[in-house]
Order: structure tokens, then C-alpha cells, then sequence
């Protein structure tokens, strides 16, 4: 089922969750709701889903307005944060109860067994079948709710932080797993969170989120390199942040200078350029120059394939100031340049990508 | 009255973890002698009458005890107090549950009030709840002259006995319920809904399961209370007997009579009515402390 919001908006008294979200969800995809906590996306999810109304706007489910059809008819997979199994059933019963509450063309009691003892090997629990949730693991709580929201053949598949209450490891995990029982089964999913890496590494599409408004659209990689807006980029990974003003076509920080290409600034223009970690270099020669942007190293993390180095800018009098830097470099890199801690470097940046001044908080 | 049940369990673990360590131990007389004051105490204040009830009433000999409990006043008192916890029991826990789940799922104005207004009885003197019955029903009352014209009489009858003790009892099903009901929260429900569930199956397969032995505990406390009753009852009763004298009223005739044995027989029956509630009350604590845990708390 394909789902289209359109221009929803949802206060809740002063605060405004959504703010004219207009999205499209195509069939069969699946879809990251991604953004801090309080941006409205779990507020877009319980929306779709039929739990929550949005004040105006339209919920269209396969091209019909689905505004006023009630929870119960829009044949939507919900999944909880924090699992809402029932307490008092056993998995089996947990699962079969979309099953036994249907009123009209319920299955026999044969059917019902054989289609959540199904249901169960899908998601590789069914020797759990007799046991309590109180009994389950929070991975395996989650993956019981799961099945029960796949019982009654939904057409969409709602999860709301699905892995939120789980540790990293479990939670690594289950995303692959999620990620291949969605292309088995091909509904069309959206998931909310707020992790970036959760969202990048599941999604076919991610939607940013900010401020109960639609930031960015786009696929992972798309969203990770082409960041839309300066919010999308610090949302979306460490950052580093350069600001001045453009000179011919590079950026003057103070009284130094990062060559670069300008591109589409004007000369004079106050702007503000960011870099990824990795997409900074380090020159140990800093002194009779005014290239690159002057620090200090205060922290060497040396473990593993890829060397953090985390730096103080310096003012023009050699004092170390608030602005922090992090920069990543190759193992092999960072033995060839000797650093220390307390060493005098300059910063260059081969990828800086700039935002008008006025545009970043 | 509520979070008696819910405090009650799980602090054990916790005192035994304290009792283990040396380091946070308190010293051996101090735990002895709060003990020993506590268990004089009871056995003092509420061992001792409930002795003195069940020796006195078995004075004269069993023969004796049999005979009082069959007298036909006794019977009759016996009647109409089964009767108003009958009516009264009932209403409560239909009452109990709605006010619950008002207060403890949804949100509307006025929700403080009705909290309050729940807990009334428990501050307001029975004998005020009595007075206010006969303000509003008596002959002098407010409805009193149009009751009369319809030949319908509330205080000082059965009817009137029965709205005091529904007022006595109003907040025990309720309290009971809301804290339990505002601890698991909507998600279950929500769930259900989802999953397709009615109104109506969603309460009975969801929520009735989970607030059962919450329910049954109210349901026993307010139970006994509708029996033990005496200051409200009292004063709409009119004390006439054979019709309108509950259980306690009957032992206080009895014993202004001066006939003990059998004031004492009768109250007797009450006081093991409260030692039936106890058993149950222990049995279902032991229950709630067993019952598979409130899962994915945050």
C-alpha cells in the first residue's frame, strides 16, 4: 500500500509537533522517520497509524483519504518502542490474538495455530511459543511484537523505535534481521528513530526531520553527502565547523585562509563551512603561512584501523580557544606525521561545504 | 487504602540485602525490641478482643450459640446485610471500574474533582453520610413530602440502608484500581486496538486480565466494609427488627439488652467474616507478588 500525508499539522497546546509534513510513501519501500527527540516523527507514525489526529491535513492510504477510517480498518502493523505485549497471554496467544478478535471471517482454530506457528519460525522463536514475555529478552520481546503486528496481513508496517530499548549489540542485530525480513516480505515500513546510523545502514529512504518539519528526502547515501540543509549535516555525523567569509574562491577564517572552491557565494559573503572528520587533513608545518586554520592537539585515540585526533583552534596570539576540532586520519597517516599532544598544527579541508551564515542557528 | 497491595510486595529482597551486610546492619536490639513492640501491641489491641468476642460467645456452650444464630431477628439481620453488600458490591465494582479508567486513560476537565470526590467518603464521618440520607429522603427532607405522596420509603428502610452503604464503600474498587491502571498505561490497549480489537474485546481479553487481582482485592475490602458497616446504617436505619437492622446493629441491640452470649454470637459471625477477608486479601498479595512482571517498564 502506498501512503501520501499532505500538509499535516498537529499542535500539542503551544508547541507545534507538525508543521505541514507533506510526504510520499511509495509501495513496498522502507522508510526512516529520522530526527531528535521532540522533531513530530513519532507524532507522523501514531498519526498514520490512526492513534493520534492531526489537527488539519490529509492521510492518504492507496490514493483514499483514510482521515476518518477508524484504527481498526486501516490494516496497519503497529510495533511499539517498548514492545506492549500482553502480559498476561503466552507468545503464542500474543501473536494469535489479531487472529481470534476478528468478528467477521475469523479462521478456525486449526487455521489460526498453523498461521502463527508460521509466523513464529519467521522470526525464529517458536520454541518460545508457551512461554511469557516477563520470560523473553527484550530482542526477543520485540521480535514476538513484531510477528503479532504481521498476523493480521497488514499492508503497512509501523515501527516506533523499534530498537530503541535495546542494548547496541542486540540492536545491530535485529536491524539486519528487519532488513531481510523486509525484503522477503515487501511491505511498505516506516520506522522512526533517531539513531542516523540506524537509518542510514536500514532504510531504503531516509526522511530528516527537524522542528515538526520535513528537512530532507532522499536515499542514505544521498542524504550523508549532499546534506540539504546545515541541520541535516550536524544531524547527521560529527562535524566540524569553519565560519567567515568567502574570498575569491577560498574561505577566510580570521586571518587564515582554507583554499577551496567557492561555489555559488558571492566574494565578502558571511558563510559558514562544514567538514566530516575524514574530510580534514592535518599539516604539521604551521608556522610562515597563513594556510590552513591553526591548532592545537590535545587527544590522540590511536586504537584500530582509524586514528581520532582531537584539536583546539588557535587565536592569533597562540592561545587555545573553545572551538573544538575532531579529525580522522588513516593509521598509516598518522605515523607518518609524528604528532604529539600539545603540537601546533594547521587544518586544511579538500571538501568544505558551505551554508549562508543566516541559515545556521 | 490504595498502594497498600502494590507496596506491600518486592521490598523484601531489599531488607534482606540490608540484613546481610554488616556494613549497613542496624544492631540486633534495635530490630528485636521494634518487633516486640509491635507484635505486643497487636497482640494487645486486636488479638486479645477478637478472643474476648469468640470466648464470650461460646459462654453458655455451643447449644446456646447455635440458638442465637437462628433466631429469627438474627436471621433477618443476617438477610438484610448479605442483601446491601449484594447491591452495594456490585455497583461499586461496575462504579470502581469506570472512575478508574476515566481517571487513569483518559483526560477531561474536572479530573481532580472526581479524584477528590471518590476519596470523600473516606473523610466525611459515616454518621454525617447518614444525616445527609435523611436531610434528602426523610419525612422533613427535601423529597420527602413527594416520596410520601407516592407511597415510597427510603429512610428508614431497606432502601436507605442500602445508599449508605454504597456511599461508605464508594471509594475502595476505585482506589484500587488507579494507581494500578496509571502504572501499565495505554500501550496494551493501543496494541489491541491495532491489532482490531472492539471496544469491548479489547477491555475484556486486555485490560480485565490485567487488573484482575487489583479488582478482586478492592472487591474484598469494600466487601467487608459493606458488612461491618454500623454509623451510617445506623442512622437511616430506624433500628426495627426483623426489617431494617444490619448485622453490627443487631449486636448493638443485643448488647444494650444485656443479652451478651448472643450480641456476642452474632458478632462473631463478623469478625470471622474479617478473618475470611484477611485469608483471601494474603492469598491474593501472594498471587500479585507472583504474577509475571510488569514487562518493559522504561
Amino acid at each position: 500500500m502506498s501512503i501520501r500525508v499532505e500538509n499535516i499539522q498537529r499542535s500539542f497546546g503551544a508547541f507545534k509537533a507538525l508543521d505541514g509534513v507533506t510526504l510520499d510513501f511509495p509501495t513496498g519501500e522502507l522508510v526512516a522517520l529520522l530526527g531528535p527527540s521532540g522533531c513530530g516523527k513519532t507524532t507522523l507514525l501514531r498519526i498514520i497509524a490512526g492513534l493520534d489526529f492531526a489537527d488539519s491535513g490529509r492521510i492518504l492510504l492507496d490514493g483514499e483519504d483514510a482521515s476518518s477510517t477508524h484504527v481498526r480498518e486501516r490494516k496497519v502493523g503497529f510495533v511499539f518502542q517498548h514492545y506492549a505485549l500482553f502480559r498476561h497471554m503466552t507468545v503464542f496467544e500474543n501473536v494469535a490474538f489479531g487472529l481470534r478478535v476478528k468478528r467477521k471471517d475469523r479462521p478456525a482454530d486449526k487455521v489460526i495455530r498453523a498461521k502463527v506457528t508460521e509466523l513464529l519460525k519467521l522470526v525464529q522463536l517458536d520454541w518460545l511459543a508457551d512461554r511469557y514475555p516477563s520470560q523473553l529478552s527484550g530482542g526477543q520481546r520485540q521480535r514476538i511484537a513484531l510477528a503479532r503486528a504481521l498476523a493480521v496481513g497488514p499492508s503497512v508496517l509501523l515501527l516506533d523505535e523499534p530498537f530503541g530499548a535495546l542494548d547496541a549489540k542486540v540492536r545491530k542485530e535485529l536491524r539486519r534481521w528487519l532488513r531481510r525480513l523486509h525484503d522477503e516480505l515487501h511491505i511498505t515500513s516506516i520506522f522512526v528513530t533517531h539513531d542516523q546510523e540506524e537509518a542510514l545502514e536500514l532504510a531504503d529512504r531516509v526522511v530528516v526531520m527537524n522542528r515538526g518539519k520535513v528537512e530532507q528526502v532522499g536515499a542514505a547515501e544521498d542524504v550523508y553527502s549532499n546534506p540539504a540543509t546545515p541541520f541535516v549535516y550536524e544531524f547527521l555525523g560529527a562535524v566540524n565547523e569553519f565560519r567567515g567569509n568567502v574570498v575569491g574562491e577560498g574561505l577566510q577564517v580570521g586571518t587564515d585562509v582554507i583554499p577551496q572552491v567557492g561555489r555559488g557565494f558571492g566574494n565578502g559573503q558571511q558563510v559558514v563551512g562544514f567538514a566530516r572528520p575524514h574530510e580534514l587533513d592535518i599539516v604539521v608545518d604551521h608556522a610562515n603561512t597563513n594556510i590552513g586554520v591553526p591548532a592545537r592537539v590535545s587527544r590522540i585515540l590511536s586504537f584500530g584501523p582509524v586514528a581520532r585526533i582531537e584539536l583546539s583552534r588557535l587565536n592569533g596570539g597562540g592561545q587555545t580557544t573553545e572551538q573544538q576540532y575532531e579529525v580522522q586520519l588513516p593509521a598509516q597517516r598518522l605515523a607518518e606525521l609524528q604528532l604529539t599532544t600539545g603540537q601546533a598544527v594547521r587544518l586544511l579541508s579538500s571538501r568544505l561545504r558551505l551554508f549562508d551564515q543566516g541559515s545556521v542557528k | 487504602m490504595a498502594g497498600v497491595a502494590s507496596h506491600a510486595f518486592g521490598s523484601s529482597a531489599h531488607a534482606a540485602r540490608f540484613e546481610r551486610n554488616p556494613a549497613a546492619r542496624e544492631p540486633a536490639a534495635v530490630k528485636w525490641l521494634i518487633i516486640t513492640v509491635s507484635m505486643l501491641f497487636f497482640a494487645a489491641f486486636l488479638l486479645l478482643p477478637l478472643y474476648a468476642v469468640f470466648s464470650e460467645a461460646l459462654r453458655k456452650g455451643w447449644q446456646a450459640y447455635w440458638e442465637a444464630l437462628v433466631e429469627p431477628d438474627a436471621v433477618a439481620s443476617m438477610r438484610l446485610t448479605l442483601l446491601a453488600a449484594a447491591i452495594a458490591v456490585p455497583l461499586n465494582l461496575v462504579f470502581g471500574i469506570a472512575a478508574a479508567w476515566a481517571i487513569a486513560k483518559h483526560d477531561f476537565r474536572g479530573k481532580h474533582v472526581l479524584i477528590t470526590l471518590i476519596d470523600l467518603p473516606f473523610s466525611v464521618s459515616p454518621v454525617i453520610a447518614g444525616l445527609v440520607y435523611i436531610l434528602v429522603f426523610g419525612a422533613q427532607g427535601w423529597f420527602g413530602p413527594w416520596l410520601s405522596e407516592h407511597d415510597i420509603k427510603i429512610v428508614f428502610a431497606v432502601p436507605g440502608i442500602i445508599l449508605a452503604t454504597i456511599f461508605v464503600t464508594v471509594p475502595f474498587v476505585a482506589r484500587e484500581l488507579i494507581p494500578l491502571m496509571q502504572a501499565q498505561g495505554r500501550e496494551e490497549e493501543e496494541a489491541a486496538l491495532v491489532l482490531g480489537a472492539t471496544g469491548w474485546q479489547t477491555f475484556f481479553r486486555v485490560t480485565l486480565p490485567n487488573i484482575k487481582w487489583g479488582l478482586l482485592y478492592g472487591v474484598i475490602l469494600c466487601n467487608a466494609r459493606a458488612m461491618g458497616e454500623f454509623g451510617a446504617v445506623s442512622v437511616v436505619s430506624g433500628h426495627i427488627r426483623g426489617q431494617t437492622n444490619t448485622m453490627p446493629l443487631q449486636v448493638e441491640i443485643l448488647y444494650n439488652e444485656y443479652n451478651f452470649a448472643a450480641a456476642f454470637a452474632v458478632a462473631s459471625l463478623l469478625a470471622l467474616l474479617a478473618l475470611v477477608t484477611l485469608v483471601i486479601k494474603t492469598v491474593i498479595e501472594w498471587r500479585l507478588g507472583r504474577e509475571p512482571h510488569p514487562i518493559g517498564a522504561p
